[in-house]
């Protein structure tokens, strides 16, 4: 089953979760074990988008009504309804950002590249507003508050240490789930409609079917993720459904590079340890927050992996081949039109 | 809820209509000409009513003033496009990117310099008072910004059907190649338009300021509508951008008055229906 050096990277993987296992026992400050529980649920949604990007060829700027979606639907049933346990909490997140993501992608797949993120952009823009002015539902700017993190089962996670081991057994399971799909045959048929939907159509693929299971996909475990998002501030608001989270999102997979979903753990710790690091430093954070992703699209378009090979070719002499982002996502579409 | 009521929220839809075209004309001309989905657009509307108004805190005039912030941005806009846009100009989602990076410094530059208390605005003292008729009250000067607004649209709409650069951006618009392909120069169209979109929408936030006001967060809220615009008018259409602004102003109005709570979801509703109906909205040539 595993191909021919990929045992470094089954190595590199179980050191990997060797060390992120015995880190909040290791005598880190709790500070950046919260940062890193941030990550783990940043990386799962940013995952997710990828799915989106990387392997289906959807730009999307949706996916944070999806995780948003998740976050209030939890918050909502918690403080409005009932308690709820663990797993109903998920189901709920998973529903609720599936459900969101059937809506829009009825009205969004109707278009295509750029088309496509006009509507997510405008979609998301109104489960903000949803957010921001249901007031009666949603508390607006002052949002919801007064929930706690349900029990695993027999474990008590309120405690960050605990909640820690939650997300990153979340985040696990969901890219083994990712990296399942896609390389099954449904997720080689997502990248057929990625390369060339037009082909994929004259095979008798239905593109739009396929291109609306992945924003489903997405939107579910988004939603999942949003849910572990609420537990773990306990408090959802506008700002977890926003137009800058989701822009946060897709620096963070282009960051990691795009169809790769491992990286998108590495862009999420970035974004994450950045942005709280810059809010530490300066009041101004979100002005060179601004400069940096300005930075990074301009010249990490490929991501850090991109980055790092080109700096080396350049080292060595060779002409850099840097593809735009366009090349990688809307380009290769380009049969389309 | 009598004909007081419709007359009223049809003149105030309309009002807001008139800013939403300021914001949304330079917004889609941008788009249809360089594909670039410009996020700096509502921002660029902040700047401008944040230099007016500080401008009018001098005992400078309104208009002059609302002038002012209009080429301050349009400064900002020629500047951001020919330091970093303009190489991107066919890369849709580096060049929004961008845009959004922009919008993230530019929110926060205003966050620094005017702090974060809102600000009233008031209308030019000549268009202060109230016009009566009968039951009907409303402002002045939501009258004189429907006027403002549609003398700006004449002009645009006669600069793009008269005037020789009008006509290459059309031109552009439809088919940039071909346009390339007879030796036209099309990067010149580039630099205008997104100038004057800057312009346009750095004007609106004075001219607007009466009935936004301007406080840090605005821009956030118009950009939906903005989308919302572009969207059901059809993207890189003049007319679109001016009838879809008047349409969404008006169920803003009107939505806000019957269902207050939800009024960026009853924009939606247009919104959607026009999606299903017709994807590339009503004035937009279908995909």
């Amino acid at each position: 089953m595993i191909a021919r050096g990929s045992w470094k990277w089954v190595a590199i993987a179980a050191i990997g979760l060797a060390v992120v296992l015995v880190l909040p026992r290791a005598g880190v400050p709790p500070f950046y074990v919260s940062l890193l529980t941030q990550t783990w649920i940043y990386a799962i949604v940013a995952m997710s988008l990828d799915l989106l990007v990387g392997f289906t060829g959807l730009v999307s700027f949706a996916q944070s009504a999806f995780f948003g979606a998740g976050a209030y639907g939890v918050a909502i049933a918690a403080t409005r309804y009932a308690h709820t346990d663990f797993l109903t909490g998920i189901l709920i997140g998973l529903l609720a950002g599936a459900f969101v993501a059937a809506i829009f992608g009825l009205v969004a797949l109707r278009a295509e590249g750029v088309g496509f993120i006009i509507i997510t952009i405008a979609l998301n823009q109104i489960m903000w507003g949803l957010a921001y002015q249901w007031v009666s539902m949603s508390g607006g700017d002052n949002g919801i508050t007064g929930f706690i993190r349900p029990k695993v089962g027999p474990f008590d996670v309120s405690g960050n240490a605990g909640f820690y081991y939650v997300c990153l057994a979340f985040l696990v399971l969901m890219l083994a789930l990712l990296v399942a799909i896609t390389r099954s045959p449904f997720g080689l048929v997502l990248r057929g409609v990625r390369e060339t939907p037009r082909r994929m159509r004259a095979l008798g693929y239905n593109v739009w079917l396929y291109r609306y299971l992945a924003m489903l996909i997405a939107g579910g475990i988004a939603g999942v993720a949003g849910v572990l998002f609420a537990w773990y501030n306990q408090f959802v608001g506008p700002g977890d459904l926003d137009l800058t989270l989701s822009t946060q999102l897709l620096i963070i997979v282009i960051l990691g590079g795009i169809g790769t979903l491992y990286g998108q753990i590495l862009g999420a710790a970035i974004v994450v340890f950045l942005s709280n690091g810059l809010s530490a430093v300066t009041q101004r954070w979100e002005l060179v927050l601004g400069a940096i992703y300005f930075i990074i699209v301009m010249y990490a378009p490929d991501g850090l992996m991109g980055l790092g090979k080109r700096i080396v070719r350049r080292i060595q002499g060779k002409r850099a081949a840097a593809p735009l982002i366009e090349n990688q996502l809307l380009g290769v579409t380009g049969d389309e039109s | 809820m009598g004909a007081a009521f419709y007359v009223q929220n049809l003149l105030g839809g309309l009002a807001y209509g008139s800013l939403l075209f300021l914001i949304a004309s330079g917004f889609t001309l941008i788009f249809g000409l360089m594909r670039i989905i410009n996020l700096a657009q509502t921002a660029f509307y902040l700047i401008g009513a944040y230099v007016g108004l500080t401008l009018i805190t001098h005992h400078f005039n309104f208009w002059l003033s609302g002038l002012a912030g209009g080429v301050a941005t349009a400064l900002l806009g020629f500047a951001l496009y020919s330091l970093f846009l303009h190489r991107y100009h066919a890369d849709h989602l580096t060049s929004l990117l961008l845009t959004l990076g922009f919008t993230l410094m530019l929110d926060d530059s205003v966050l620094a310099i005017w702090g974060g208390d809102p600000h009233s605005i008031s209308p030019p003292h000549e268009l202060s008072a109230s016009l009566q008729f009968g039951r009907l009250v409303f402002p002045s000067y939501w009258l004189a910004l429907i006027f403002v607004s549609l003398g700006i649209a004449a002009v645009l709409f006669v600069f793009m059907q008269r005037t020789k650069l009008g006509m290459i951006i059309r031109a552009a618009v439809d088919d940039e190649e071909m346009t390339r392909g007879l030796g036209v120069d099309v990067n010149r169209a580039f630099y205008v338009v997104f100038t004057a979109g800057a312009l346009l929408a750095g004007l609106g936030g004075l001219l607007g300021g009466p009935i936004t006001a301007a406080y840090p967060g605005l821009d956030g809220e118009l950009t939906p509508l903005a989308f919302a615009v572009v969207i059901v008018g059809g993207m890189g259409s003049l007319s679109g951008a001016l009838v879809g602004s008047m349409l969404i102003g008006l169920v803003n109005a009107f939505g806000k008055a019957l269902f207050p709570e939800f009024s960026y979801f009853t924009i939606f509703v247009p919104v959607a229906l026009i999606m299903a109906l017709r994807p590339g909205g009503l004035f937009g040539r279908t995909q």
